[in-house]
């Protein structure tokens, strides 16, 4: 589930269509005395794909990744029943801890300045009158864009020894940073990437926000002789926080669970092995542990208690997000 | 041009166009190294201005991976993927919408909450299933399970029921019309702005995804043009790496899907915020 997925379900409770008493009555004539669930064969053979494939793809894989992680498994030979020991190896494991730190500082450094900047954009994207179609094709370009090509770019662009970066700073007369070869460098990148790709996104998102708050309201504030900026905080914010709570919400699940960003822009840094998350491990994003324990070491096992293990941080952290959120609310 | 916008108006357009230049630097600058030469990225001070050596670094991508190929088994997954997804959504979407059947509520919910699952918990069986059943290295095990999704059917369903109204299919059903006849001549005509929105959404995620074919394509015939692009980046280790060869293979993946979102996408991007903020 993406992002875009994520934002659109979220803010659409599903409408339930009404009873249609019409069409029963044309139907029932049909077929009186068959049973309805005969009656309807091809409704529901027309949904069956879904949960057919569903079955396959995604039922079946989920519990039997609960019953790998209880397992130690390589792939070949004989799956070993261990109990708990993963989940026991899981809460001592360092690495994943790290991995946990990391995907947060991660998290934390992208979305703070990501809604900020977009809640800066949306206000003034709303109060242009001209081009709005334009700037928005083009805040949302980033987002369209792959994030592999991108990883590849914004590592060049941070590069400690060519970097454009790197250069500017220099130029400027700031201290330059080997921005690719320590953690922080590394997790600042990426963040920087994140941000990049996902600020247009959220200005769009918070400009058809925006466009729901009556005009009257910013009258009466001009009227009290408010300023833009003050109007901004007063009117405009207070207005649109239920957007607002939604996307860091949106941001979090999404956030936890990065990984593209953090494989490519660390891939061609370590020597060893390229799942690592480079230079100090900065760049190991809790996803990305996950895959390279699964697939880079084969420990079907292991990589099946850590997935078992970012959902429910996830899930916990996203609770409690929306705890705090729905408290403020009040 | 400038005197005639009110002088309000003058900050947001300069903050936006800020905005626009950030947004689009990235870009600029790939071409910037894709056309120079490798020699020239190390080069200080930089070169700002696109070079002439495109030519030569894109032949040095087609040296070292096989672009066309990867590009081609893109287009085949995104293709075949979404003309898929089109069919078997909007006709599971369309029955949800429209037809009353017994047990109509616990499916859909039970849908929205498969959707909640996160992708990596199934990775791993995912996986272990394609090994089963032959499919590792093949294009259908990118296609096959992703040819019908929750996030469709729930967005399709949200449209029909708005679009196209009860009358209609009253009037088909006294005209004698069967289910699938009124899904294909009734509604399929009437959603078509809604497919041409799903069709964009699904092409560009189907385009860019990237774990799924990372782990289950190990042949390197038949690797998407993502995993292609990671493959030249991985080579790209070493101290005398060819990073203009690497640009220009980053520039050669992402053009055509930004010609093809900046052509037919007018409307997409309206779509996608509008579904995200108004229930």
């Amino acid at each position: 589930m993406t992002q875009h997925e994520l934002a659109i379900a979220v803010a659409q409770p599903a409408e339930e269509s009404p009873p249609r008493a019409g069409r029963r009555r044309l139907s029932s004539s049909a077929g009186r005395r068959r049973p309805a669930v005969l009656r309807y064969w091809p409704q529901y053979l027309a949904i069956s794909p879904f949960y057919v494939l569903f079955a396959v793809f995604g039922l079946f894989p989920v519990l039997f990744s609960l019953y790998l992680s209880f397992h130690r498994w390589s792939g070949v030979g004989e799956r070993k029943w261990v109990g708990l020991q993963q989940y026991r190896f899981l809460v001592k494991d360092h690495t994943f801890y790290l991995s946990l730190w990391n995907t947060l500082l991660i998290w934390g450094m992208s979305t703070l300045p990501m809604l900020f900047g977009a809640l800066v954009l949306a206000a003034m994207l709303h109060s242009v009158a001209r081009a709005k179609g334009l700037y928005r094709m083009a805040f949302f370009i980033p987002n369209v864009t792959s994030v592999v090509a991108m990883a590849i770019l914004f590592r060049m662009l941070f590069s400690s020894n060519f970097g454009l970066i790197n250069v500017v700073l220099h130029w400027l007369h700031l201290p330059t940073y080997a921005w690719t070869n320590t953690p922080w460098g590394i997790r600042i990148s990426i963040a920087s990437l994140m941000t990049w790709q996902w600020v247009g996104y959220n200005a769009i998102i918070y400009l058809a926000g925006l466009q729901t708050i009556p005009n009257h309201l910013y009258e009466a504030a001009q009227l009290d002789g408010a300023g833009p900026i003050r109007t901004f905080f007063s009117v405009t914010v207070p207005l649109l926080r239920p957007v607002i709570l939604f996307t860091v919400v949106i941001s979090t699940i999404t956030g936890m669970q990065s990984f593209t960003e953090a494989q490519v822009m660390t891939g061609s840094n370590a020597a060893v092995n390229p799942n690592s998350g480079g230079p100090g491990q900065g760049g190991l994003t809790m996803v990305l542990y996950f895959y390279q324990q699964a697939f880079s070491y084969n420990d079907f096992g292991y990589g099946a208690a850590i997935a078992w293990g970012i959902f429910l941080i996830v899930g916990v952290f996203t609770v409690v997000n929306w705890r705090l959120v729905a408290r403020k609310e009040d | 041009m400038l005197h005639r916008l009110r002088r309000a108006q003058v900050l947001p357009h300069a903050v936006l166009v800020v905005g626009v230049l950030i947004s689009m630097f990235p870009f600029y600058w790939s071409i910037v190294l894709a056309t120079n030469t490798s020699r020239d990225v190390f080069r200080y001070p930089p070169r700002l201005l696109p070079g002439s050596h495109l030519v030569e670094n894109v032949h040095h991508v087609l040296d070292n991976i096989d672009f066309f190929g990867s590009m081609l088994n893109t287009l085949i997954v995104a293709i075949c993927t979404t003309a898929l997804v089109l069919f078997f959504d909007s006709l599971a979407a369309f029955t949800f919408a429209k037809y009353d059947f017994p047990g109509r509520n616990v499916m859909f919910g039970l849908l929205m909450l498969i959707f909640m699952l996160p992708a990596q918990l199934s990775i791993i069986p995912q996986y272990l299933i394609m090994v089963k059943i032959g499919w590792v290295g093949t294009l259908q095990a990118l296609v096959v399970p992703a040819a019908v999704n929750a996030f469709g059917i729930f967005w399709m369903r949200q449209y029909i029921t708005r679009a196209f109204p009860d009358e209609l299919l009253d009037a088909a059903k006294i005209d004698g019309a069967g289910f699938l006849r009124t899904y294909a001549s009734v509604c399929l005509p009437m959603i078509r702005p809604g497919l041409a929105f799903l069709g964009i959404y699904t092409f560009i995620g189907s385009w860019n995804d990237y774990i799924w074919p990372l782990v289950v394509l190990n042949n390197p015939d038949k690797i998407t043009l993502q995993v292609a692009l990671a493959q030249l980046n991985l080579g790209a280790g070493g101290a005398l790496t060819d990073y203009a060869m690497l640009m220009a293979g980053t520039l050669m993946a992402v053009t055509p899907l930004l010609i093809v979102f900046t052509l037919f996408a007018r409307g997409f991007v309206a779509d996608l915020a509008k579904g995200a903020v108004t229930g």
